[in-house]
Order: structure tokens, then C-alpha cells, then sequence
């Protein structure tokens, strides 16, 4: 029976039962929980037969709006996940500084702040931004689908692969205790021999591959699927803003996958690229990260800019103010994004010149950022503003940003820096501007395209009960970090000796726990919309709920698998607000077939197969490795030999699906 | 209200002068570093609300204005451009962005913490013959490590200057990446393994002040704490005898034991330390018979540079001599025991290289 220890380190690598952390209730408790609600939900796809619907109609999808709306969902489940580590870092924090030593370790809570990082941007913020992006921008630009749909379906299984590997570390093994950025000699293998930054370094590498190409798939769309007429100055700024973010992800995501295949060979083949000795430099790996890391954050944001200028103008019945600035402002903030890097370490003791060199390209950023939010500001002037959801969470954005671009712009002086950088105010910082910014913003255009995906819209009554909750719960929770900034006390702190801060730390924990009601609201916003999706107030018969401005409103909620039956001409900004201004007459007639592509499970297969890779890259299971390495070649290549890739929605077809729309606007159908 | 959310800060950063009595340790600080580090974080923060305060006003204002349900607004759906309206929202940035790129320019040359000081406070310059306190820091995993060359001490754990003369720092780190930092005297810098950092600093008032590990270094982290003595020139001195009256010597058997990982350890003193220990440190070169690197990369370099000079005589000769130098210092690969500590005392001092480059020339 006991198979011999070499045997078992060739068959199960470094994997052994001691990997399994029973020993920590919190997580047995945890695991406890996640396997039943698992179980839950797979008995009920086996009980209603859903496996063959979720397989054929949305796994092995390449209509990008079925890949938008997975990748969605993809981010709220991991949001929770998250959420759940910052009200733990929360909690324990807050007991910490009352006088005890909190409840968690400091190997679990160095895990929880790293995760809560890692999670929060590669697998909550950028998977919503990609959704969104996949979601919208084809129908903005009238394109039928993206440039390469089976690539976009293999971009999001490798970024859920990811997602999994991560989840994957709570319950087998570690995750890493270095922080979200992982910097050497902390992440090299001396500091960090075990698990954990292992698998950091393959769950960012496969999700990576999945944003790069998801990346080049949307700026190669943008450039070549335009429908006639839309020149670039007449692209919807919200296409403006991921045609950027997509630049930057092609253009900085390589050297996140460098810099972490070079730590990589560090760990796994005794490199000394990043090492203290034999001649490696970890500051090597602090410069190489930021280089990737400042673009990342505009990455982010600037597709919330994007999502805020529709919605202003949309809500204020206005167009934007200022769109020829306002996409000089985007493309100026892309470039200077990659000028800003050193700001990060300013500490680092580079000479005063290159600090202040630093300093001031990233106060530069915030000229065209400042120009960005006076051109919502009038916007809105003289306007018909009307408050719905989304334009509340514009409001609270406007109000929300301002501050945290201000306390930016004053940690970009570098003798300010000194005293402020990886302090509490740093962290209140860039939780300001990332929940301000990019999760108001993404939050605004989920509420704003969801009647677009679902036909009906999310309820305003908990829509409202969510923003106010997130919007003060914002203030309560980093309001006290900021001040605890100014008091001296620095970030990833476990165990506190004055307790007069306790204060400040209960007051953020409450404020944490009015962002839970929040979230709780926010998904409650749509069950009950999906309960009243019958009812006039909710449901969306005409496509345009909003009486919106770009062209995803000139076709049906939801749209139809071609998006459009025939392909949009455009002849202004605003091209949909143009049409209807010019009494445009939808065609009734003359439907031709609708060539589409062929939904495949390639995607999914090739995805599942890099996870069983980092596994087994992780464990040391060097056989598997090779293994699901040679599989996913194999099964690439013999992807090239399908020929079967496309067909045709008959003519007939297009024409039922338009008669039916039709008979919907006219009212005739009950909605 | 929206408004009313964004007040406390906006309040709080005005008032922070006001507020700033007791533990608000970087709004109330004890060196002059860092005042003038405090006030520029003021100044800037005053700068930015003369644009942001608008901003905030005029969003509620608009966003209050021109409601749907407020008829009597006008409502003008074509205003989309006007040529002097951009030409403001654009100017207004540049213009307090050019005032505070000027402020920065002059400021980060002013504070940096390379640079030796050139007054005392704010009142106070200073006098041209005084030799500032130097103390040589480590990071250990998980505790600091200052060693005082003019004194021949060290401690771990806790650190002293007397009030009102300057301190300079030379930093680095046995292993981790921390950032050595008192908020209540200065800004921090990072402590790097392999090299040497620098800080520049004065204490002004007597106290006893935080210092820790700003920088996240694993396990033991949240335990890198010491306390900083702000002390009078008399109890300064009564502290060195303090220290000198202690058993144990810093050699560097010793400091290996030390710089063994341990969590919150106590305060610890040292009477003496073995002559060029820290350079050693820096060198990362402390354990008998490991080369130091600056004589590694000075025969890498001079194996790379003598291949590259082949062509030019000049260059090679004095390549040559460089090599010939090289042979004269501390440890080389080919003495790895090194020519001992005599040897070691006349080098000169390792200062003034720029930032966190390796410490292989002189």
C-alpha cells in the first residue's frame, strides 16, 4: 500500500495530503460552504437538464455577446470572493487594533490581503472591463460579431482558467503571501519556497494569455469591422476608450508575461535575474512590473471614462461636449501612461532629477483627465437630466473621482511621497479612484446595457439602494484610512500596538459592511427586474430604453445572434440619435442570409487543458506537465483541421426574427 | 447629498494644520524633513482644491440645475462645442499643473534625501564645521539593525540622535526589501539587499517616535518596529555609555547569528563592532570566504572592459592599474580571506554613489 516517497514525488510531485489546509477552520468552514452551494447548483443543471443547453448555447459560444455577458458573470462571482477577503482583512484589523491579536494568522492574512489584490483586478475589474468591451462595442460599431470569434471564446476560458487556478489555492495548497505585485527577494524562492506564488505566477500567466488575445481580437475589430460611414471621429467614445485600453493591453501585457516567466526561471531552474546575489537585481522586477502595472490602471479606467461619457449624454438628452477633446484627452492619457511608471518607487532613492521627472509626467496625466470631467460637467449644463441609475452612479463618480485624482496627483510629488507611499492614505488612494472610477463606472454600465442583454430592465428601487450604500459605504470605509495615513500607519499591517486606532479601523469595518449591503443590492437590482420583466415599467419592447444615441439601441433587446439584419450606414456621431432625428424607417423587407460562425469547444478544451498544466507546473507533477503540454498542442493543431467553421441563417429565418421584432414595436405582441 | 460625502475630507484637509495637535504624525511632525515635507503636502493639497472645489460645485450645481423636472432650465441639445469654453477647461489644468510641476521641480531637489542638510529648521542654518551623526542601518529579517561608526556601537531595535544635529543614514538590507521609515523625522527610503541607500535628516524636538518596516516583507513584518529617541546632546551621550556598557560585540560570527530570521525582538545593544562590517553587509560579503560583490563585478567588469580596450593602449594600461588597485582591496576571488581589517579601514568610504546601484567603485 504505502507506495515509496520517490514514487509518489513522481506521481503526485510536491502534492501530498498536508497540502490540504484541514487544519484551518476557517477554510474547512469555507470549503464547507462552497461545496454545498456547488453541489446545489450542479443538481439543479442535472435536475432541469441544463448541460446541454449551457454547452451548446453558451461554453463553446463565439457570439460575443454570450462571451460578454460570461465574462460578467465570471467577475461578480469572483467580486464576491474579493468582497468576502476585504471585510476578513477588515474584521481582523479592526480587532487587531482594539487591544487583541485579531483572529487570523499572519500566514492566512498575508495570503487574504494578497488574494483580495490579485482577484480584485485580474479577475474582477478586467474580465467586467473585457465584458463589457466584447458586449457593447461590436453593436456600437454595427459589426456582427468581433474579428476573431472562436479566439474570443478561448480568451475567456483561459482568463476563467486562471480564475479557477486561484480559487483552486484556498482549499489545495496556498496562495501567495508577497502582495498583489509579488516582488522579489519576497516572491523568489528562498522567501517564498512553497506553493503560493506558484500559483500566482501560472494563474496570471494563463488568464494572460486570454486578455492579450482578447486584446488584439478588439483592436483588430475596431480597425477593420467599422460599419460604412463610421470614420474614427465618429466612433462612439466608449469604442474610443477600448480601443485605447486595448492598445495597452497589447502593448504592456507582454512584459507582465515576461517579468513573470523570468521569476519563473527564477523559481523553477535557479536563474538569477531577480535574485540579491549572482549577479541578479530585484529592482529589475519592481521597474518591469510597473511598466505593466501604471498602464494597467488606465487599462481600467479609461473604459469607465468611456461608459460615463455615453451615459451623461445619453441621461442629460445632450451630445457630449466636447468629443473631439474628449478622445484627444483618451489617446494623450494612453501614452502617457507608460511615462509614469517610476512614480511607484519614487522611495526606491533615484536622483532627485528622475523623481521629479516622474512626478510631473503623472501630473500631467491629470490635464487631459481634468478636461474629461469638465466636458461631462457640460454636458450636463443645459440639459434635461434625467436620474436614472446609471446617471446617478455618474454623479456620484464625478464627486467620487475628483478627490481620489487629487490625492494621486499629490502622491506624484515625490518629497510627498516620502511620507505617504505604501501608507494607508496610498491605500485609500487607489481604492478611491478604482471604486470611485472604474467600479461606479462599470456598475453604470451594467445598469445601463442590461435592459440592451436581457430585454427588461434592472429594478430602480435596489438599483438606487446599492448606489447609496456603495456611495456612502465608500466614505465611511476609506475616509478613516485615509486619515490613518496621515497618522503614520502603513499598509499589509496585521498586529496593531495603539489602540486609539481602533476607532478608525471599526469605522472602515462598517463602511466595508455598508459596501456588502451594496453588492447585495446591486445583484438583488436584477432579481427583481427579472420578477417584474413583464410588467410596462420594465420591459424593453422597442430596443432603446433609454432613449439612447449609438447604434446597440437601433436593434432589438435583445439583440438577435447577427446583431444587425442589415448592416447600418452611418452618417454623424451619435449615429443612432441621427437616424431617429431623420425619421429613419426600419426595413421591412429584402432580408438576405446572414453568414456566422460555428460555435465550437475548442476554447473550453484547450483552456481546461492549460489549467491541468499550471496544476501540475504548480505541484512539480512534471509528467502531467509534459503531459497537458503536448495536449494542448495536439489539440490545437487538430483545431486547424475543422474546416466546418461557418453557416448561414437562411434569409427565411432573419425575416421571422425581424417580423417578430416588428409586431413587438407595433405592440401587437404582449411583452 | 452627494456633496456632503466629499466635505469631511475636503474639511479635513483644510483643517489639518488645526487638527494636528496630537497623533497625526505626518501633519505633526518633529524634524525639520519632514515639516517641510508636511507643508508641502498642504501646499499642494490647497493648490488642487482651487480647481477641484469648483468642480465639485459646479457637478452638484448642474446636476441640481438642469433636472428633468425643472422647466424653467434651458435646454439647449446642440450645445456640444465652444471654442473658448475648451480652451479654459484645458488651461485651467495646465495652468496649476505648471505652478505645481515648478513647486515639485524645486522641492524634490530641496528634500532630496541624498543630499546633505543646510539647516537645522526652518530658523536655524547650519553652522559649516558640524559633523553630522552617521548611523548605518540594516534590515534584518524581521528587525533593524543601526550601527554607529563614530561610536564604535549598534543596536538592534532602537534608535537615538541627539536633537537639533543631523543624521545621515547609509541603509541597506541583509535580505528582504523594507523601507526604513520614522514618520516623525523624515520620509522613507528603501532598504535594499547588495545596495546602499541613503537619508538625510534632523530631529527637532526631544520625544520618542515611531519607526518601522514600510515595506511588506512576510511573516514577521508586522513586528519590525523600534523606537526612535529624540535625546539632548547629555542624554545622547548617557545613552552611548549605555550602549558601550553592554557584553556583547557585534562581530561578524555574531552578526550572522543575528541576522538569522526572528519576529519582535527586544531591544538589543552592542559595545563594539567589527570595523567595516556594514560595507561588508553591503557587499554581501559577511560570511568567511564569500567574495564581496563589488570585487566580483570590478573583475567582471575589467575581464569585459580589457577585452573591449584591446584596440587602445591607453585604455588598457589603465585598465591594468585598475586591476592592479583591485588586487589591493578587502576580498577578491582570488583571496577570498580578504587582506583583513587594517586594509579595509583605509578604504574610502562608500557615500555618494548614485541611488541603489551596486557598491563597486569607489
Amino acid at each position: 500500500m504505502a507506495l515509496d516517497g520517490n514514487l509518489q514525488q513522481l506521481v503526485f510531485g510536491r502534492l501530498t495530503f498536508e497540502a490540504i489546509p484541514i487544519h484551518e477552520p476557517i477554510l474547512v468552514g469555507t470549503f464547507a460552504v462552497v461545496a454545498l452551494i456547488g453541489v446545489a447548483v450542479l443538481a439543479a443543471i442535472t435536475r432541469y437538464r441544463l448541460w446541454g443547453y449551457l454547452w451548446n448555447e453558451w461554453f463553446t459560444s463565439v457570439d460575443h455577446k454570450k462571451i460578454g455577458i460570461m465574462y460578467i458573470i465570471l467577475a461578480l462571482v469572483m467580486f464576491l470572493r474579493g468582497l468576502a477577503d476585504a471585510l476578513m482583512l477588515r474584521l481582523h484589523q479592526a480587532m487587531a487594533s482594539g487591544g487583541g491579536e485579531g483572529y487570523l494568522t499572519p500566514h492566512h492574512y498575508d495570503q487574504i490581503f494578497t488574494a483580495h489584490g490579485v482577484i480584485m483586478i485580474f479577475f474582477v475589474a478586467m474580465p467586467l472591463v473585457t465584458g463589457l468591451m466584447n458586449y457593447v462595442m461590436p453593436l456600437q460599431i454595427g459589426a456582427r460579431d468581433v474579428a476573431f470569434p472562436f479566439l474570443n471564446n478561448f480568451s475567456f476560458w483561459m482568463t476563467t482558467s486562471g480564475a479557477v487556478l486561484v480559487m483552486m489555492s484556498l482549499f489545495v495548497g496556498e496562495f501567495a503571501q508577497t502582495g498583489w505585485l509579488a516582488y522579489p527577494p519576497l516572491s523568489g524562492i528562498d522567501a517564498s519556497p512553497w506553493v503560493g506564488v506558484d500559483y500566482y505566477l501560472w494563474s496570471l500567466q494563463i488568464a494572460g494569455v486570454g486578455t492579450t488575445l482578447s486584446g488584439i481580437n478588439l483592436i483588430v475589430t475596431i480597425v477593420k469591422m467599422r460599419c460604412p460611414g463610421m470614420t474614427y471621429m465618429r466612433m462612439p467614445v466608449f469604442t474610443w476608450t477600448s480601443l485605447c485600453t486595448n492598445i495597452l493591453i497589447v502593448a504592456t501585457f507582454p512584459v507582465l508575461t515576461a517579468v513573470l516567466a523570468l521569476l519563473a526561471l527564477d523559481r523553477y531552474v535557479g536563474t538569477h535575474f531577480f535574485t540579491n546575489d549572482g549577479g541578479g537585481n530585484p529592482m529589475m522586477y519592481v521597474n518591469l512590473i510597473w511598466i505593466w502595472g501604471h498602464p494597467e490602471v488606465y487599462i481600467l479606467v479609461l473604459p469607465a471614462f468611456g461608459i460615463f461619457s455615453e451615459v451623461v449624454s445619453t441621461f442629460s438628452g445632450k451630445r457630449l461636449f466636447g468629443y473631439k477633446s474628449m478622445v484627444y484627452a483618451t489617446a494623450a492619457i494612453m501614452i502617457l501612461s507608460y511615462l509614469v511608471w517610476l512614480h511607484h518607487f519614487f522611495t526606491m532613492g533615484s536622483g532627485a532629477t528622475v523623481n521629479t521627472f516622474f512626478g510631473i509626467t503623472t501630473m500631467i496625466i491629470s490635464i487631459p483627465t481634468g478636461a474629461k470631467i469638465f466636458n461631462w460637467l457640460f454636458t450636463m449644463y443645459r440639459g434635461r437630466i434625467r436620474f436614472d441609475v446609471p446617471m446617478m452612479w455618474t454623479v456620484g463618480f464625478m464627486l467620487t473621482f475628483v478627490i481620489g485624482g487629487m490625492t494621486g496627483v499629490l502622491l506624484a510629488v515625490p518629497p510627498a511621497d516620502f511620507v505617504l507611499h505604501n501608507s494607508l492614505f496610498l491605500v485609500a488612494h487607489f481604492h478611491n479612484t478604482i471604486i470611485g472610477g472604474v467600479v461606479f463606472g462599470l456598475f453604470a454600465g451594467i445598469v445601463y446595457w442590461f435592459p440592451k442583454a436581457f430585454g427588461f430592465k434592472a429594478d430602480p428601487f435596489w438599483g438606487k439602494v446599492s448606489f447609496w450604500c456603495w456611495q456612502i459605504g465608500f466614505w465611511v470605509a476609506f475616509m478613516p484610512i485615509y486619515i490613518l495615513g496621515l497618522m503614520g500607519i502603513t499598509r499589509r499591517i496585521s498586529q496593531f500596538e495603539d489602540t486609539s486606532l481602533n476607532i478608525f479601523f471599526v469605522t472602515a469595518a462598517l463602511g466595508a459592511l455598508l459596501i456588502l449591503f451594496g453588492t447585495l443590492a446591486f445583484v438583488a437590482q436584477f432579481a427583481v427586474g427579472y420578477l417584474r420583466r413583464k410588467q410596462p415599467a420594465y420591459a424593453d419592447a422597442t430596443g432603446d430604453p433609454w432613449n439612447g444615441r449609438t447604434l446597440e439601441w437601433a436593434v432589438s433587446s435583445p439583440p438577435p445572434a447577427y446583431n444587425f439584419a442589415f448592416t447600418p450606414v452611418v452618417h454623424d456621431l451619435d449615429a443612432w440619435w441621427d437616424m431617429k432625428e431623420r425619421g429613419y424607417a426600419r426595413p421591412l423587407t429584402g432580408f438576405r442570409p446572414v453568414h456566422m460562425p460555428h460555435y465550437t469547444g475548442t476554447g473550453i478544451i484547450l483552456s481546461a487543458l492549460s489549467l491541468v498544466l499550471g496544476f501540475a507546473l504548480i505541484w512539480h507533477i512534471w509528467w502531467l506537465s509534459a503531459m497537458s503540454f503536448a495536449a494542448i498542442i495536439v489539440a490545437a493543431i487538430a483545431h486547424t483541421f475543422n474546416y466546418d467553421r461557418d453557416y448561414y441563417i437562411p434569409a427565411g429565418e432573419v425575416a421571422a426574427t425581424e417580423a417578430a421584432r416588428t409586431q413587438l414595436l407595433a405592440g401587437k405582441v404582449a411583452s | 447629498m452627494q456633496r456632503v460625502k466629499a466635505l469631511p475630507l475636503l474639511l479635513v484637509l483644510a483643517m489639518s494644520p488645526l487638527l494636528a495637535g496630537c497623533q497625526w504624525v505626518i501633519m505633526a511632525p518633529a524634524g525639520d524633513i519632514a515639516v517641510q515635507q508636511r507643508d508641502l503636502i498642504l501646499v499642494a493639497t490647497g493648490l488642487m482644491l482651487l480647481i477641484i472645489v469648483p468642480v465639485m460645485v459646479l457637478t452638484v450645481l448642474f446636476a441640481w440645475k438642469y433636472r428633468q423636472s425643472n422647466r424653467k432650465a434651458d435646454y439647449d441639445p446642440d450645445f456640444h462645442h465652444s471654442t473658448k469654453l475648451e480652451i479654459a477647461i484645458w488651461g485651467a489644468p495646465v495652468a496649476i499643473i505648471l505652478v505645481l510641476g515648478t513647486i515639485t521641480w524645486i522641492a524634490t531637489h530641496r528634500l532630496d534625501p541624498y543630499a546633505p542638510l543646510a539647516r537645522i529648521d526652518a530658523a536655524r542654518p547650519l553652522a559649516a564645521d558640524v559633523e553630522p551623526l552617521r548611523v548605518e542601518v540594516v534590515s534584518l529579517d524581521w528587525k533593524w539593525l543601526f550601527i554607529y561608526p563614530q561610536y564604535g556601537i549598534a543596536t538592534i531595535n532602537e534608535l537615538a540622535a541627539p536633537v537639533d544635529r543631523p543624521i545621515a543614514f547609509r541603509i541597506t538590507s541583509s535580505n528582504l526589501m523594507n523601507s526604513f521609515f520614522v514618520p516623525a523625522l523624515a520620509g522613507q527610503i528603501y532598504a535594499m539587499a547588495g545596495m546602499q541607500t541613503q537619508l538625510h535628516a534632523v530631529v527637532n524636538e526631544a520625544g520618542v517616535f515611531d519607526g518601522f518596516s514600510a515595506n511588506y516583507t512576510g511573516h514577521g513584518f508586522s513586528y519590525m518596529r523600534f523606537k526612535f529617541h529624540g535625546l539632548s546632546q547629555d542624554g545622547f551621550e548617557a545613552w552611548v555609555a549605555k550602549a558601550r556598557a553592554s557584553d556583547d560585540a557585534l562581530t561578524r560570527a555574531v552578526y550572522l547569528d543575528v541576522e538569522r530570521p526572528s519576529e519582535a525582538d527586544p531591544v538589543r545593544y552592542f559595545s563594539s563592532v567589527d570595523a567595516g562590517l556594514f560595507l561588508r553587509i553591503v557587499n554581501m560579503c559577511v560570511p568567511e570566504g564569500k567574495a564581496c560583490l563589488r570585487d566580483i563585478m570590478r573583475s567582471d567588469e575589467n575581464r569585459i572592459s580589457g577585452l573591449g580596450r584591446m584596440g587602445n593602449p591607453a585604455a588598457l594600461a589603465s585598465a591594468r592599474l585598475e586591476k592592479a588597485l583591485a588586487g589591493d582591496t578587502l576580498c577578491t576571488p582570488q583571496s577570498p580571506q580578504g587582506t583583513g581589517p587594517a586594509t579595509l579601514a583605509g578604504l574610502p568610504a562608500v557615500g555618494g554613489a548614485p541611488y541603489g546601484v551596486r557598491i563597486f567603485s569607489e
